[in-house]
């Protein structure tokens, strides 16, 4: 017997957090990722943890922030104009050196926007988005199994490294139904409290501080490296990428989430006309998997880049290949979801018939 | 030992000890502190009655209060 | 028969003992010693955790013995609940001043006083931004004259104080809420005997409890610590009266 569940994916991704071992969970309402404060205020509970919901996206991430510098598995979720509200939060937190979880369930902006499925945050998720320099490990699942696995790493990389880590995905991702199974269920009375968290001296002979100030500038340049060191560590070992239909490819599509399902859809059909196109998913987009997408320098004959937004994964591409295949691209924005015909077109416009 | 134990340098010169104290035995002294200011000082330990006002009052944490009893 | 020294009054145990940056005068220091003292009489040294603002108390981590945590301006209350959520046995205080508590922070106040969840709050009001240079705060007198306000507030062009204390006391989250003054010793007096009630909401898991102090900025005000307790008498106590605007049944 399977030991599958048809759920939906707000939801699925909300249970794999919890089999991660989070049990305290703090947000806002905001659509499209109300299933999974909703499950999160029906499940918690049951499994001895938390939820609060927040009176603002700002309180939400400060909550976390309290709950991280306790040392527990924390995560929160909000969609793009949430996600905004809470950078200051997320900088506070990775200049503070505590793990945390926080998805972004991508919506159409700028501003308000609309609800329907973008990855116009990519900027925003990778490159910083508060102040300060410093990073987030961010996932970008494709599928909701692939989401539920992620958060089990999530939470173990965001302890690991003491960082910020990011899952984000779309509206699409959140409300289709998919059959899940949750391979890893972390014991919580495994996790140990680090012996960083402020959780109070108890008998400890010096008391924990948790702070990003730092006033002295030799000070905080030195801590500074520290983060940086951290990062390069990061870089180096965490990226990950689904090469797919590569062996004998003479073209990629460089695709991640939602927008490279569909592409799947494209190489196939592709494929069916002659065509050899595969598919390069960073499964992180921070650290984004440079080097493995760099192996295929004098192997392809072209890359076609293709994403909910305006030439944002673009220019990690593009930085990454520093025009040593030749580059093109292809996105829709405020919502707007191209089919595989439609990417396919413009992989032909830009490419000819790819012979 | 002293009844009032002033840690001169701790002491910030910003005289409100000297303004509630009801004995009026405390003064700012002429001597400058490792951080410049001038300390209060007590000129009369033996007119103090350890009422405690100095202390409450002083922003620094400064000041200490001893009283002898019999034993 | 001999003659020992008795201790009337040493510094407090859970205090770091360093010397604060704070200016001379400035009662942020009187805060931090009731604080410390209260930790201390009430053994709650290992359980505490302090979340501190943004603002002159942005560095009261450094000087007491007990765990802390450094906050996003005006967001404590908040970051507070997320400690206490965790552990609710521990003891989880904020300490804010007006601008970051009643300015930015608003929100975040209302709401964990609104919620009534046991944190308990020392609210600084001196009426003004001290760390940035004396700016207007949401406390600064009418006529009062800052460095945003410089002929003096007015309800024209800056609105009116804010009175936290009665305000957050109409909700029905909060366990206890007062009004104290840190400009006397009687007064001082009278401000440990409310955060110490204040402390025990907490303790004794009754619900939210905040003090809120009336202190003085002598740098910024431009006065003399002695002229400027003189002016909290004088100016601040008539719109800010002193007392106890909310106390729940097993507050003591």
């Amino acid at each position: 017997m399977s030991d599958k569940v048809l759920m939906k994916g707000a939801e699925a991704l909300a249970e794999g957090a919890i089999q991660a071992g989070c049990r305290y969970y703090f947000g806002y309402p905001i659509t499209p990722q109300n299933e999974t404060p909703e499950y999160m205020s029906r499940r918690l509970p049951e499994v001895g943890g938390r939820f609060v919901q927040a009176e603002s996206e700002v309180a939400s991430i400060n909550m976390v922030y309290g709950a991280a510098c306790a040392g527990v598995r924390v995560m929160t979720s909000s969609s793009s104009p949430g996600i905004s509200l809470m950078q200051e939060g997320i900088s506070y937190i990775s200049g503070s050196n505590v793990p945390c979880v926080v998805m972004n369930a991508m919506r159409g902006g700028p501003g308000l926007g609309n609800i329907a499925p973008a990855q116009a945050d990519y900027f925003q998720a990778v490159k910083g988005g508060g102040n300060g320099d410093y990073k987030r490990i961010v996932f970008a699942p494709s599928s909701i199994q692939e989401g539920v696995d992620l958060f089990v790493d999530a939470f173990e990389l965001a302890d690991k490294y003491r960082m910020v880590v990011m899952v984000i995905v779309d509206g699409l991702i959140g409300q289709m139904m998919e059959p899940v199974e949750f391979k890893t269920r972390i014991d919580v009375s495994t996790l140990k409290t680090p012996e960083w968290a402020t959780v109070g001296r108890h008998g400890r002979d010096h008391a924990n501080i948790i702070t990003s100030l730092t006033l002295d500038a030799a000070g905080l340049e030195q801590w500074n490296l520290k983060l940086q060191a951290k990062y390069a560590q990061v870089e180096l070992t965490e990226s990950r990428i689904e090469e797919y239909q590569m062996d004998d490819a003479d073209y990629a599509i460089i695709a991640y989430g939602t927008m490279a399902r569909i592409a799947k859809t494209t190489i196939r059909i592709a494929r069916a006309k002659g065509i050899k196109l595969g598919l390069l998913r960073p499964i992180t987009v921070w650290p984004f998997p440079a080097k493995q997408i760099q192996t295929y320098v004098g192997k392809l004959k072209g890359t076609l880049t293709v994403e909910l937004a305006y030439r944002q994964l673009f220019e990690d591409v593009q930085l990454a290949l520093c025009g040593k295949i030749p580059l093109g691209w292809y996105g829709r924005g405020g919502g707007v979801v191209p089919g595989p015909q439609e990417i396919l077109a413009a992989f032909e416009e830009q490419f000819g018939k790819g012979r | 030992m002293e009844r009032v134990s002033i840690d001169e340098e701790r002491c910030k010169s910003c005289g409100l000890c000297i303004s509630i104290c009801p004995v009026k035995i405390l003064i700012i002294s002429d001597r400058l502190n490792a951080r410049g200011f001038r300390p209060a000082q007590c000129t009369d330990q033996d007119k103090c009655t350890s009422c405690g006002s100095c202390a409450l009052i002083c922003p620094d944490i400064a000041i200490e209060l001893h009283r002898e009893v019999k034993v | 028969m001999a003659e020992q020294m008795k201790v009337i009054y040493e510094r407090p145990r859970s205090w770091a003992n360093k010397v604060t940056h704070y200016c001379p005068g400035c009662t942020h220091g009187v805060a931090h010693r009731l604080v410390a003292e209260l930790v201390d009489e009430m053994g709650l040294v290992d359980k505490t955790i302090g979340v501190w603002p943004v603002g002159c108390a942005v560095l009261g981590y450094d000087y007491f013995n007990f765990d802390s945590v450094e906050a996003a301006h005006g967001r404590a209350p908040a970051m507070a609940t997320g400690i206490k959520v965790t552990n609710p046995d521990n003891f989880v205080f904020t300490y804010q001043g007006d601008g970051d508590l009643a300015s930015i922070g608003m929100a975040e106040i209302v709401h964990a006083a609104a919620r009534g969840w046991p944190i308990t709050v020392i609210f600084i009001n001196n009426g003004n931004y001290g760390m940035t240079g004396g700016q207007m705060a949401p406390t600064t007198l009418l006529g009062q004259k800052t460095t945003t306000s410089p002929l003096g507030r007015t309800p024209q062009a800056n609105g009116f104080p804010i009175r936290v204390a009665e305000m957050l006391a109409q909700l029905d989250g909060p366990a206890y809420i007062a009004r104290v003054s840190l400009d006397s010793p009687v007064n001082i007096r009278k401000a440990k005997s409310a955060m110490r009630k204040a402390f025990n909401a907490q303790v004794r898991g009754i619900g939210f409890s905040l003090v809120e102090c009336l202190s003085t900025c002598p740098t910024n005000w431009k006065l003399t610590p002695v002229e400027s307790m003189e002016r909290v008498r004088k100016e601040v106590m008539p719109y800010f009266p002193l007392g106890e605007f909310k106390v729940v049944e097993g507050v003591l």
